[in-house]
């Protein structure tokens, strides 16, 4: 056999585990595309949906007797009126065959009493509805909604569907009259958590995820800039950096749930912030990034070429002057990219959250770094853990819009790169 | 730039140190199972009361009362919730840091139902079965007065007309308020049913505890954590397998399992509330008296939530899921939130 066969013979070998290398490689890929597609359809299909909201139409009467007994036009008691009874009454004139106390009570229960806070703001901004009929869209509650979105559930027993064959005969009646109709579900972007699925909305954690991200990046980003300058540039090698070095890789693999403690142990207990605040949340993620954003500030200061240090030397330059004038700004991008990947994951982040209290039923839409707050994927965890049906939804759609903030801060990471970084 | 941003993030710290000695808004911790009621009840006085709405956390009984007795002052929690009573550990533990003053105030009742899935054939137990079935150990002799570990795995090994299925319990863990009163009122009254064990507990009432509460750990008691939605889907993938969780989860999820009778009587408002039903416990919360004076609201939302409105028989806690307390009985807690009486820990029996 001579050497051109025993090479024909083994490439034939090498052909094939290559061609298998490949395959592998295309299965790797496949297999997670795959179960991407799996994840984003369901969840999309499943929280799509709760974007639109169902909304009845109805006569109102705005009752004098009810709303303004004296006719004072006093704000108070217009304010603390009964606006339940208003609905009710409309809602008696539509259905007037429904008589007895308990199908009363389940028929003004097709109402969210939502709308009673809106009825009252309306009256409020005009004084001139007192004693006016209007025909007004109101909001349908969740369970209306939910047999309006999965007309399939019409066809179970009664015993099986969440309405009472009563419910669902009311409501035929309207959707015959046409008085039902879809809309955009403005409550999921105003509001913040509620008890009730369609009251519920997403605006709250935003804000808090906000706070909370602003606190993050202020605290982290000088910090971890400075650090990542010193050790790169300026620090001595010798075994104390070597071990900071050690420390910081290590830090960036710590589970962040210890984050979580030491804030607890920390912020709260010896400095006493407030509990829920994001100005704590944002102190315990900034700890979580630092790590993260020093190493991205080494990796792209390493990245520019000592020819740019050293013709600042030359020209007379110090070295703080060389590395903040010329090597710094050349960096700028990476470190960018670096920051924006930290800040993405701290937007995800639930668990630390959990021990300095942002888990937590916050109703009221933060204002500021020491207002109550929960973020994105703390609101994702509780209405996921809610019995109410209602939730299922909001929490796909919780997801959604959660995934929408990382694609495209993590869009914008990759914009940064290709736009400004400087290859050599 | 980089000056700017440092000032700004010390003016932040500073800002917050200053704000915390003016918090007006309530801090609420404490059981999961008050959790949902609680919630309703903070966005309603939120709406209607102009003050602000309390910020409510799920810590569990035993975390919010840790919490809440550490100590007095704006950083720690105004009221706790509980699904159990205070211990008298925890009193002692709160008074040592200086809490003292605070108010009980039973809200209602839960029922802990035992539910399979719908397609799951419909089952009748007694506590005496539940109690074979979970329990670590199990009498060796008809009176009980030796024991051995579990050995059954069916159903139908412990009572012939139970149907021929492996025994498969999806429940809350330890921490959970719900498996303490799921021990105490299914698994130990089960236990009291045997005259040896009942003689026991006078002879060594550690060991009694222990042997009358504790659960198997060989798997057919499947801890779920503490989100009882996946209980229920847990249940409605394996038709055989039943689950423990509170009555308001049941009532949300009727088109998913049903309920077990439990003695002959099924999970239903009225026997919960008459005590017919066994497996029922109480449902608290408690008041730090020295904080009504401080934060605003307080009184006004212990009075919603003892409020007839809220948790009286035709009250909006009610359609949620709560079973009501008698009307005497709310009358007597409203009364005591209204001045918000002194608890006095003697009414606690020592154990």
């Amino acid at each position: 056999m001579n050497n051109t066969e025993i090479i024909k013979k083994s490439l034939m070998k090498r052909h094939l585990a290559e061609s298998r290398f490949k395959t592998y490689g295309i299965l790797g890929i496949i297999s997670a595309t795959v179960f991407l597609i799996v994840i984003l359809s369901t969840i999309f299909i499943e929280g799509k949906s709760a974007f639109k909201s169902t909304y009845i139409k109805l006569d109102v009467f705005f009752d004098p007797s009810i709303i303004d007994p004296d006719g004072t036009r006093n704000i108070d008691e217009i304010r603390f009126a009964n606006y339940r009874k208003v609905i009710k009454n409309s809602l008696k004139n539509y259905f007037p065959e429904v008589t007895g106390k308990e199908e009363m009570k389940s028929l003004t229960e097709l109402i969210s009493s939502s709308e009673e806070e809106n009825l009252m703001q309306a009256v409020l901004k005009n004084n001139d509805l007192i004693g006016a009929n209007k025909k007004v869209w109101l909001k349908a509650s969740s369970k209306i909604d939910i047999i309006h979105k999965n007309p399939e559930m019409k066809d179970l027993s009664e015993s099986n569907r969440l309405i009472s064959d009563k419910e669902l005969e009311w409501f035929d009646k309207l959707t015959r009259n046409g008085d039902v109709k879809f809309s955009l579900n403005k409550i999921f972007f105003l509001k913040a958590d509620s008890t009730e699925p369609e009251q519920a909305g997403i605006l709250g954690s935003i804000l808090g995820s906000f706070f909370t991200l602003v606190i993050t990046l202020i605290l982290s980003f000088p910090i971890a800039v400075a650090a990542g300058v010193f050790l790169e540039e300026l620090a001595p090698k010798n075994r104390l950096t070597d071990i900071i070095e050690i420390n910081i890789n290590n830090l960036a693999a710590v589970p962040s749930i210890i984050f979580g403690l030491l804030g607890l142990a920390i912020f709260l207990n010896v400095m006493h912030l407030p509990r829920s605040a994001p100005i704590v949340g944002g102190m315990v993620l900034a700890l979580m990034t630092l790590p993260t954003i020093i190493i991205a500030t080494r990796v792209s200061l390493k990245a520019v070429p000592p020819s740019i240090r050293e013709a600042a030397v030359g020209l007379g330059a110090t070295k703080f002057q060389s590395v903040i004038h010329h090597v710094l700004p050349l960096a700028i991008p990476g470190i960018a990219t670096g920051t924006i990947i930290g800040m993405s994951r701290a937007l995800g982040e639930s668990a630390p959250l959990l021990l300095i209290g942002m888990v937590a039923f916050i109703v009221d839409i933060p204002g500021s770094f020491t207002d109550s707050a929960t973020v994105l994927p703390v609101q994702i965890y509780l209405w996921k853990s809610t019995a109410a049906r209602g939730f299922v939804e909001l929490t796909a759609a919780g997801v959604i819009v959660l995934l929408t903030f990382l694609i495209l801060m993590n869009a914008l990471a990759i914009f940064v790169r290709n736009k400004f970084e400087k290859k050599w | 730039m980089k000056k700017t941003l440092f000032a700004l993030s010390i003016t932040l710290f500073l800002s917050a140190n200053s704000q915390l000695y003016a918090r007006d808004q309530i801090k609420i911790v404490g059981s999961s199972t008050v959790y949902p009621f609680a919630t309703v009840v903070a966005e309603r006085f939120g709406k209607t009361s102009g003050f602000k709405t309390p910020v409510i956390e799920s810590t569990g009984s035993g975390g919010g009362l840790k919490l809440f007795c550490s100590g007095l002052g704006t950083e720690h929690p105004d009221i706790t919730n509980a699904s159990r009573r205070i211990k008298s550990k925890e009193v002692n533990k709160c008074a040592e840091n200086g809490v003292e003053d605070i108010t009980e105030i039973k809200v209602g009742y839960d029922g802990i139902a035992l539910a399979n899935s719908k397609s799951g054939p419909s089952l009748k137990l007694s506590l005496k079965e539940v109690y074979l079935a979970l329990a670590k150990v199990v009498p060796a002799d008809p009176e009980g007065e030796t024991v051995k570990p579990n050995p059954y795995k069916m159903w139908n090994e412990i009572n012939p007309s139970l149907p021929a299925k492996p025994i498969v319990v999806i429940g809350p863990p330890p921490t959970s308020g719900t498996r303490d009163a799921f021990n105490e009122l299914a698994i130990e009254r089960g236990c009291k049913k045997f005259s040896g064990r009942k003689e026991l507990k006078k002879a060594n009432k550690k060991l009694y505890k222990a042997e009358c509460r504790g659960i198997r750990e060989d798997g057919a008691y499947v801890e779920a954590g503490e989100n009882d939605n996946l209980i229920i889907e847990k249940l409605v993938a394996n038709p055989d397998a039943i689950g423990v969780f509170g009555y308001s989860f049941l009532d949300q999820n009727r088109d998913k399992v049903k309920p077990a009778e439990i003695d002959g009587v099924l999970p239903k408002f009225e026997d919960i509330s008459s005590g017919k039903y066994p497996v029922s416990r109480s449902l608290f919360f408690y008041v730090k008296n020295a904080h009504a004076a401080v934060i605003p609201g307080i009184k006004e939302y212990v009075r919603e939530f003892t409020a007839d409105k809220a948790i009286g028989s035709d009250g909006y806690l009610v359609s949620k899921g709560l079973i009501p307390l008698p009307d005497d009985e709310r009358a007597k807690f409203a009364k005591d939130g209204k001045k918000l009486a002194k608890f006095d820990p003697k009414v606690l029996k020592k154990n």
